[in-house]
């Protein structure tokens, strides 16, 4: 099923059925306005696949594609190819994005093949930490304690037990030109690091953290705020890789994990357990230290 | 021009020479010659396309997929656990209608794991939207690949084609073919030219959710096309026959089946093994023919009506089960009999299930007991003292 789009319009067209407040529809917009009309994206199954392609309407004004769950990265891979094939590779972006469990979970071996192979790819991850399309589930990319619909909590557990799978090192690991992890609370930032990107040749990678109203449990008018909290927490850090190496970090003033935790219904419960929030502050010292975040 | 070749390698020469752009596939048993052949073609600079190596055959399927939507012609091969890892991207593919064309070297499907014949995996993707052909030995192989990219790519269908070559029998079978030349298949199949694409100068979106008020309309199409595609093989296959100067493709075959009062229907290699004994048999004065499907789906049930309805009985004889029930082309024959109102009398056969060795014998076997009604599927060759263990 195809729907023609208006290419004299705004790329992302507003008229999508995203909730009020998403992360991930604000970040969406960024990369398409950014990477311009001659882009294809291929689009993993998700809520951005959802909200934005309800047939027989569209909200995307540059070719896009939806495939399947998993295989975003080899549809682009396909895409790529032909492009190659048709000596248009120079002239187009070829773009695969999806959320977290689609690169993450059931898209790794699709992510690492289209990594590996060398194609001239940005991939974007929509990282907002669950399953949201189908009610909030854990995924590979949900935080530490986190409260999910698969990971509750209860009398014998205190929510996600295990922290965060290394996405952004795991992507850098294949040594491609350019890696980083952006935040929608940072839009010059993720505007800045979508050309960048788009700069380099081959394949590159992009992480970027999109608060979810629904599934953290957050009011929708602190997308936002949050967003800027984790990262200013140091439990998200902003930072860029290059072949490989780090090249810049976002330094920050630290503010204590407390500030982003209390706004969201997710870390509810780790407020009151102690032992919890010391968890969730290793988390973001060990960040800090690791990468010098703080100013 | 005539030349002595191996199944999988003249596979790989005619791809080449229907000129696809994106090529993509991942190793399996008894595949890798296929592919193994057209990554050569293309490292001696001999085809101009992109072979992507992939993770997995799910990636591979992925691969065409976004070549196709892209504008490109497509090439993928697989077998076995592999089609079964596609399966997802395989109905995915039929629901873009986007017309990937797709060689399943036929193997057995695990467990117990076995990398030999039969045709359980593609069975498994009968209901997907694909157009599935079986070849009966090497030269047919080549000559359904080449009418599969222009029947996958008229307008009027815009489907994708699974091409079912028995793995072993006749992928690492020599034989000799008619190879055509390349200006005939350039005669034949004009430049690949989709109904939409992913162009960034005419941006479309493709793949949409369909909700209910519209998901069951996508069906219908697929199914309507369908029945529209066997008029297509026919004219296809038809002008295909006239340019190469043989008769070839098609819906179905039938060997002599005018006068029989026994018919073995069957799809693939062994199908020339029962021709064989057609003539042994006729020899003797009996009559018996055999009925070749080509085309199974989409299935051609006219076809195979006329060419069943005189006679007295029918055994489909499959090299794929249906666990639980009657074996699969047998429950679609019986079906369309009783439907429309001849009533030879049918029986299954199941024979040949992972590469076990099928003779004249049990060939013969099957012949002679097909006039006495049974229940169930019949299993043919079983080794009883294996049943005891």
């Amino acid at each position: 099923m195809a729907v023609v789009a208006d290419p004299k319009q705004n790329l992302f067209a507003s008229g999508h059925t995203a909730c009020a407040g998403c992360g991930q529809a604000i970040a969406a917009k960024i990369v398409a306005t950014v990477s311009g009309k001659k882009t294809v994206i291929a689009n993993a199954t998700g809520c951005l696949e959802v909200f934005t392609t309800k047939a027989p309407q569209t909200a995307w004004r540059v070719a896009w594609v939806h495939s399947l769950f998993e295989n975003a990265a080899a549809v682009a891979s396909g895409v790529e190819a032909a492009m190659r094939y048709l000596g248009k590779i120079d002239e187009v972006n070829v773009i695969a994005q999806g959320g977290d469990g689609g690169t993450a979970d059931i898209g790794m071996g699709s992510l690492s093949g289209m990594l590996e192979r060398g194609h001239d790819i940005l991939y974007v991850c929509y990282d907002n930490e669950a399953y949201m399309n189908t009610g909030i589930q854990r995924s590979g990319l949900t935080p530490l304690d986190s409260n999910t619909t698969t990971s509750p909590v209860g009398k014998r557990s205190r929510g996600n037990p295990r922290p965060k799978k290394p996405l952004l090192e795991i992507a850098v690991a294949h040594n491609i030109s350019y890696a980083a992890s952006a935040s929608v609370a940072f839009l010059p930032d993720l505007k800045k690091k979508v050309e960048k990107a788009l700069s380099y040749k081959g394949p590159k990678f992009l992480q970027v953290h999109v608060p979810c109203p629904l599934g953290w449990r957050h009011d929708s008018s602190l997308t936002i705020e949050i967003a800027k909290l984790a990262v200013e927490t140091g439990l998200y850090p902003l930072v860029e890789y290059e072949y490989g190496k780090l090249i810049s970090v976002r330094k920050i003033k630290v503010k204590p994990v407390e500030e982003y935790l209390k706004l969201q219904g997710r870390f509810r419960h780790v407020l009151k357990d102690e032992e919890a929030l010391n968890q969730v502050r290793e988390v973001a010292k060990a960040n800090i230290e690791r990468y010098g975040l703080a100013l | 021009m005539k030349k002595f070749v191996e199944g999988s390698h003249a596979i790989a020469e005619v791809i080449a020479k229907c000129r696809p752009g994106v090529i993509s596939a991942y190793p399996i048993t008894p595949q890798t010659h296929i592919v193994e052949g057209l990554a050569k073609l293309i490292a001696d600079g001999e085809l101009e396309a992109e072979f992507i190596n992939v993770e997995s055959e799910h990636s591979a399927a992925s691969v065409v997929l976004g070549g196709s939507a892209a504008g490109v012609r497509t090439y993928t091969a697989t077998s076995s656990q592999g089609l079964l890892l596609m399966a997802e991207v395989i109905f995915n593919i039929a629901g873009m209608r986007l017309p990937v064309v797709l060689t399943c070297a036929n193997r057995a499907v695990s467990a117990p794991i076995n990398i030999w014949n039969d045709h359980q995996d593609s069975m498994t993707v009968r209901d997907s939207g694909w157009i599935h052909f079986y070849a009966e030995n090497i030269q047919e192989a080549i000559d359904l690949h080449i009418i599969a990219y222009k029947v996958a790519e008229d307008k009027r269908i815009s489907l994708p084609v699974l091409v079912g070559i028995d793995g072993y029998v006749l992928t690492h079978a020599f034989e000799v073919v008619d190879m055509p030349e390349q200006e005939l298949i350039d005669k034949f199949l004009p430049k690949f030219e989709p109904i939409v694409h992913l162009d960034p100068d005419n941006p479309v979106s493709m793949g949409l959710l369909g909700a209910p008020d519209v998901y069951i309309e996508t069906r219908y199409a697929i199914e309507k096309t369908m029945q529209d595609a066997l008029s297509v093989i026919e004219d296809v296959s038809e002008e295909y026959s006239n340019l190469v100067g043989r008769k070839t493709g098609g819906l179905v075959e039938g060997y002599r089946i005018e006068d029989a009062e026994k018919i073995i229907v069957a799809i693939g290699s062994i199908v020339g093994s029962i021709k064989d004994v057609v003539d042994e048999l006729r020899e003797k004065g009996e009559k018996v023919g055999v009925l070749k499907i080509v085309t199974y789906r989409p299935f051609p049930k006219e076809a195979v009506y006329e060419a069943l309805k005189n006679a007295k009985y029918v055994a489909v004889a499959e090299k794929a089960v249906s666990l639980g029930a009657d074996s699969p082309i047998f429950s679609e024959i019986a079906a369309l009999m009783y439907k429309k109102g001849a009533r030879p009398l049918i029986n299954s056969f199941t024979i040949g299930l992972g590469g076990r060795d099928i003779s004249p014998a049990q060939i013969k076997q099957i012949f002679a007991d097909m006039d006495k009604d049974e229940p169930n599927t019949r299993y043919i060759g079983l080794n009883e003292k294996l049943l005891e263990a």
